[in-house]
């Protein structure tokens, strides 16, 4: 079932998902980026900056929360606009369950032209790693 | 380590065009885990109204990237790239990406300032087709952690 304009208002909450973040996701997402800095995948190098661990990249999340929207609108060519900072780390532990990421998001504004702003909220660990996350989408 | 405000507005690029193709839209949907149809099949991505399979739409940082890391590297800037973290980055579309397009990025440096310790650096990418139709702009805040 696909969203429209027509049946959202300021208020309108999107239903929260979670996404998982393993290892293997973040070597995924070195190679399809291209971005291979090594705190991404080495754990004894990523301590060796400081960190707790190995951390997924912020734009890993970002893309986490990107999806989210783009599945609520039923098509990754809706998003017109799509904004956020960076709060927090998402550190990924050498397991098989790896972190998860859970992103909730709110209608904030219809714009006309059938196009809505988005709050979107992601917090992992119990901390908000995503934070002044907006989109702007483009509904039928 | 600042960096060198100098570096304020200064261009780079346009880069090498970048041909965007239907593997890599493919294999970035499933790096996120992307499950829409329309970034993996030509005939449903038409019926949608694309003229060909689409880029989820954190995809244009791969190619906006490619060009704000030749102006990383720049010696006169002064960035410790271990030191580096993202701070925001924020994507402006006129259209998807879709499968065949030729991109060029062009970087522009639009700030640069000290927060304590910290060097935050703020650029934003234009990417345009080779006949100049502009597609997306990316716009990223580099945070360089104090030492």
């Amino acid at each position: 079932m696909t969203v429209r304009y027509a049946d959202v208002e300021p208020g309108t909450e999107i239903p929260g998902k979670s996404y998982r973040a393993t290892r293997l996701d973040l070597v995924k997402y070195c190679g399809a980026s291209g971005d291979f800095n090594v705190i991404h995948w080495n754990e004894r190098l990523a301590r060796s900056v400081g960190l707790p661990g190995v951390i997924a990249h912020g734009m890993y999340t970002m893309a986490q929360a990107g999806k989210f929207v783009t599945e609520w609108a039923g098509d990754p060519g809706a998003v017109l606009e799509f904004g956020v900072r960076f709060s927090g780390m998402v550190p990924v532990p050498d397991d098989d369950q790896g972190a998860t990421i859970e992103v909730s998001g709110t209608v904030t504004e219809k714009l006309g032209d059938n196009k809505v702003a988005v709050d979107i909220v992601a917090r992992s660990g119990g901390t908000k790693v995503l934070t002044r996350s907006r989109a702007v989408v483009r509904l039928p | 380590m600042a960096l060198n405000k100098e570096f304020v507005g200064r261009v780079f690029g346009p880069g090498e065009p970048y041909e965007v193709s239907r593997v890599k839209i493919a294999e970035f949907a499933d790096a996120i885990g992307e499950p829409s149809e329309l970034c993996r099949d030509e005939a449903a991505a038409q019926r949608a109204g694309y003229p060909d399979v689409i880029a989820p739409p954190t995809l244009a940082i791969v190619i906006a990237m490619a060009s704000t890391a030749s102006m990383h590297s720049e010696p006169g800037l002064g960035l410790d790239y271990s030191m580096v973290v993202h701070g925001e980055e924020s994507f402006s579309h006129s259209r998807p990406l879709h499968a065949g397009d030729v991109v060029v990025a062009t970087t522009t440096v639009e700030s640069i300032r000290a927060v304590g310790s910290m060097s935050m650096l703020v650029t934003s990418t234009d990417l345009s087709t080779t006949d100049g139709e502009h597609v997306c702009t990316a716009k990223s805040t580099l945070v360089e952690r104090g030492k």
